[in-house]
């Protein structure tokens, strides 16, 4: 069973990946980009954390994907652009490459250390044993003691993050062409 | 027979790798800067699986944690950068990241 979601999810998941890196279409990326995170959710379940999944929907498939796809309408760029020109020769095949390259090391990395990967944490408390709520309750716990600060720093992340957005995205009187030729 | 068989942490950390590297030819090939941007989240959700994974495997809480503070700071990241690319493709009708390489004012 567990197999099975497994392979499931890792179906969706690379699908996903694959759409959002060969589909022409901005519109049918970003729908790909919600398979794999959905994907990427269903993975979180099945390795108990039930907290994580569901943040992971509520922020990246509610909120991030739907501001994409804002984008991309807002922009007028929703049509298939053409991706068999490529200006620099080389630059697939070398990115392709070096990407191959990249996994296998990391891939090597894993198998050569699995082996030290042994249990040395605090536990886990999942909801297998009854409590249904635990694994939020042990998230909670460790932001709101060990980690306040990094959380009380995110609020002001967000905070500037928002008005530097409004500031940036704003239309100004004196808009002009960064080419120099006005629009 | 295949019942029997459980997915070990290994093979979540091996498809995160994978995906990380679809990410990363996804950066390095496309000229769109929207589909760039999603594969910078692909990268990212790669990484969260991974850290994920490892919780699971040292059972300890902080990877799941840090999973956490990554979602927030991605959302910070993709308001920013979306605005960014708002902001310059106004002005211009071609979506492309080689138009931009002259960054003059």
């Amino acid at each position: 069973m567990e197999l099975f979601v497994f392979v499931c999810a890792a179906a969706m998941v690379l699908a996903g990946a694959l759409g959002v890196v060969l589909r022409s279409n901005p519109v049918h990326a970003a729908l790909s980009l919600v398979l794999t995170l959905f994907g990427i959710a269903v993975m979180f379940v099945s390795q108990q954390a039930e907290f994580l999944a569901a943040v992971q929907v509520v922020v990246y498939a509610g909120a991030i994907v739907v501001l994409f796809l804002f984008v991309i309408m807002l922009l007028g760029v929703d049509r298939a652009e053409n991706l068999k020109t490529e200006p620099l020769g080389i630059q697939r095949p070398l990115a392709i490459v070096l990407s191959l390259g990249f996994v296998a090391l990391l891939v090597a990395t894993i198998l050569q250390g699995r082996d030290s990967l042994n249990m040395r944490g605090d536990g886990l408390s999942t909801a297998a044993n009854g409590d249904h709520d635990a694994n939020i309750r042990q998230i909670a716990r460790s932001i709101f003691s060990d980690y306040v600060v990094a959380f009380e720093v995110t609020s002001v992340l967000l905070i500037v993050a928002v008005v530097g957005t409004v500031v940036l995205a704003r239309k100004r009187k004196s808009d002009k062409d960064i080419t120099g030729v006005s629009a | 027979m295949l019942a029997t068989i459980a997915p070990t942490s290994t093979w979540y950390l091996i498809l995160g790798a994978v995906l990380f590297g679809i990410g990363m030819v996804g950066v390095l090939v496309r000229r769109n800067p929207l589909i760039m941007f999603m594969s910078i989240e692909l990268m990212l959700n790669a990484v969260n699986l991974t850290f994920v994974a490892l919780s699971t495997q040292l059972t300890d809480i902080n990877g799941q944690t840090a999973v956490f503070f990554v979602l927030v700071v991605a959302a910070a990241e993709v308001v920013v950068g979306l605005g960014i690319i708002v902001a310059i493709m106004r002005r211009r009708s071609e979506v492309s990241v080689d138009d931009l390489s002259a960054l003059k004012g």
